[in-house]
């Protein structure tokens, strides 16, 4: 579904704040999983996620998303194949218009956008009925502005929208990083039902290790712009929180010690 | 009496110029000056294509084409180029300044004894008023050329109001007013939102260019210096609107833009009529937007400072 080829980014370069984001990296992720991507902060997990979404053209390296490549592609083209959730909960859904108005834009995501009336009473009964699905009584506010809903509400309709018409790929970039834990919680499961229900091939960057050992079929860790680790099939099923932290550990340590090992050297040789 | 028909005629007319404006300003928030230029643009077109034997409508509708080539360079330097929005504006409306000299040969062009779009209304209230040159309302002399402006720009300024609205409803009208609000969101929705920009700045500047068009016809010239600071009256007349009826839908918000032209242009009328300096119209235009901006916070704070006070006692 998926296949990233020697993908490179390197931002600021030629200058002193220039930064390794991605160095070659290759990952391919199959129809229907759902992959988490782990880091440390600067591990080019986000940057990752971006590039595939288009926010920006990697330097090197290819992306191809079922079967089409889209290296070149601008980010409104991807919107054909990929949906999106945004760490931001504002940022993926228009605050001054309505709910229904936010919606019908997400009906029509990467398509013509014709010159008819866009909502009428069938529209909004046909959005009722899937808003439902959300169970937060959003339905019958239909009207109201985006902008009156919390945080959380937005999450989970900008989820709803993402996923309107059935997406490639489904790009959640720490969805949940930004809710107080009830909400968070309650956007995960939502997660969880609507890639199980509408089987969709998904990819999610997350802080939280819990989510990243409970939702996903298979987590990728990634540590200075590469891919570290990889658990999938059995060696996932059996992943919990204490082994994610212990390679964590593990990959700080081993940096740690390069370091001190460099800085030894360079004492007693320059 | 012909004051207020005057001023009703003038506020439909302007009224076109901020709908327009309501596209830019309000709906996809780009600040834009090019309006200056492009009302201009509107007025000298109709005045030489008319003067030169052209049928108005003609002249009319090939000058909106011409705003809205202005609209979409603006769109395109702001977009392509990526210059700052207000220069982009300031670019294209300093080169019409020049382009409009060129269209008209010469800073101003009368327009006396020539058919306009409101010839129409004229012929259908001779007609009913069984030839006679003037007619009274509601006791009142009022001419058969003035009152048929009148009726005239009436049936552009519901008609176009009425298409506006139609069109901010269709799901190309909704991406496009969602890009002033998210344009994050509108390119993950897949929409190309550079274009949105250069497509909004054009209707925009066609409305514009329409109600310079209708402007020269309904004053009799055009005049390379009548777009100056039509830009802030525009913003005056929305936020006047805004004032008067709220935004609690579109068609509330069409509507109210279009009184509040017509109650600015009644208050410029009523004020000119007091003694105010013509000079000075345009400082206390100016002014008048700055309150208007500012007052809204400025109320704010006195609420948070009083309500504050009552606290601590």
């Amino acid at each position: 579904m998926l296949e990233i080829k020697g993908l490179s980014k390197t931002f600021f370069a030629g200058t002193v704040n220039e930064v390794r984001a991605l160095s070659a990296v290759d990952l391919q992720i199959e129809e229907g999983s759902f992959t988490a991507i782990i880091g440390t902060n600067g591990s080019g997990k986000s940057t990752l996620l971006n590039a595939i979404a288009g926010s920006f053209l990697p330097d090197q390296g290819r992306i191809s998303v079922a079967n089409e490549d889209i290296t070149s592609w601008s980010e409104f083209r991807r919107a054909v194949l990929i949906g999106r959730v945004f760490q931001n909960p504002f940022a993926g859904t228009a605050a001054d218009m309505s709910i229904a108005e936010n919606i019908v834009m997400a009906m029509r995501r990467g398509l013509k956008r014709p010159l008819t009336t866009a909502l009428n009473r069938k529209v909004k009964e046909e959005m009722a009925e899937r808003v439902r699905t959300l169970k937060m009584g959003l339905e019958d506010r239909l009207d109201n502005p985006m902008g009156t809903l919390s945080g959380g509400q937005r999450q989970a309709l900008t989820l709803l929208m993402a996923t309107w018409l059935k997406p490639k790929l489904l790009l959640l970039d720490e969805h949940t990083a930004a809710l107080d834990p009830k909400s968070a919680a309650k956007v995960a499961e939502l997660t969880r039902q609507i890639i199980a229900d509408d089987n969709l091939t998904a990819m999610m960057v997350t802080h939280s290790m819990q989510q990243a050992v409970e939702l996903p079929d298979r987590v990728v860790m990634m540590h200075k712009g590469n891919i570290v680790e990889d658990y999938r099939h059995e060696q996932k099923k059996r992943l919990r929180i204490p082994d994610l932290l212990e390679t964590f550990d593990r990959i700080q340590k081993r940096e740690l010690f390069d370091e001190t090992v460099a800085d030894l050297l360079k004492k007693q040789y320059i | 009496m012909n004051l207020i028909i005057g001023a009703f005629t003038i506020g439909l007319i302007l009224s076109l110029l901020s709908l327009g404006m309501l596209i830019s300003f309000r709906m996809i928030r780009f600040t834009d000056i090019t309006v200056d230029g492009s009302l201009t643009l509107g007025a000298a077109i109709t005045a030489v294509l008319i003067s030169s034997g052209w049928s108005p409508w003609l002249a009319t509708t090939v000058a909106v084409a011409a705003g809205m080539l202005a609209g979409s360079v603006t769109g395109l330097l702001y977009t392509r180029f990526k210059i700052q929005e207000i220069l982009s504006g300031i670019l294209v409306m300093t080169a019409l300044y020049s382009i409009n000299l060129r269209i008209m040969g010469r800073s101003n062009i009368p327009l006396l004894d020539t058919k306009t779009v409101s010839a129409p209304a004229e012929q259908w209230l001779l007609s009913v008023n069984s030839g006679e040159a003037s007619l009274f309302v509601a006791g009142w002399q009022v001419s058969v050329m003035d009152l048929s402006v009148l009726i005239s720009s009436l049936i552009f300024c519901v008609l176009i109001g009425w298409l506006l609205l139609r069109f901010l409803l269709t799901h190309f009208g909704t991406v496009l007013r969602a890009t002033g609000n998210n344009v994050q969101m509108v390119r993950a929705q897949g929409v190309n939102n550079n274009l949105m920009i250069v497509i909004s700045l054009a209707i925009s500047n066609g409305l514009v260019a329409l109600s310079g068009a209708m402007l020269a016809q309904y004053q009799g010239f055009a005049d390379v210096q009548m777009g100056i600071g039509m830009m802030v009256w525009g913003l005056a007349s929305i936020i006047i609107g805004e004032a008067l009826v709220g935004k609690t839908s579109l068609g509330v918000t069409i509507a109210g833009t279009v009184l509040g032209t017509i109650l600015f242009r009644l208050l410029i009328a009523i004020a000119l009529r007091w003694g105010l300096n013509p000079n000075d119209l345009k400082l206390v235009t100016a002014f008048f937007v700055f309150a208007a901006l500012v007052a809204p916070q400025w109320f704010k704070s006195l609420h948070r400072k009083l309500s504050k006070s009552s606290n601590h006692a």
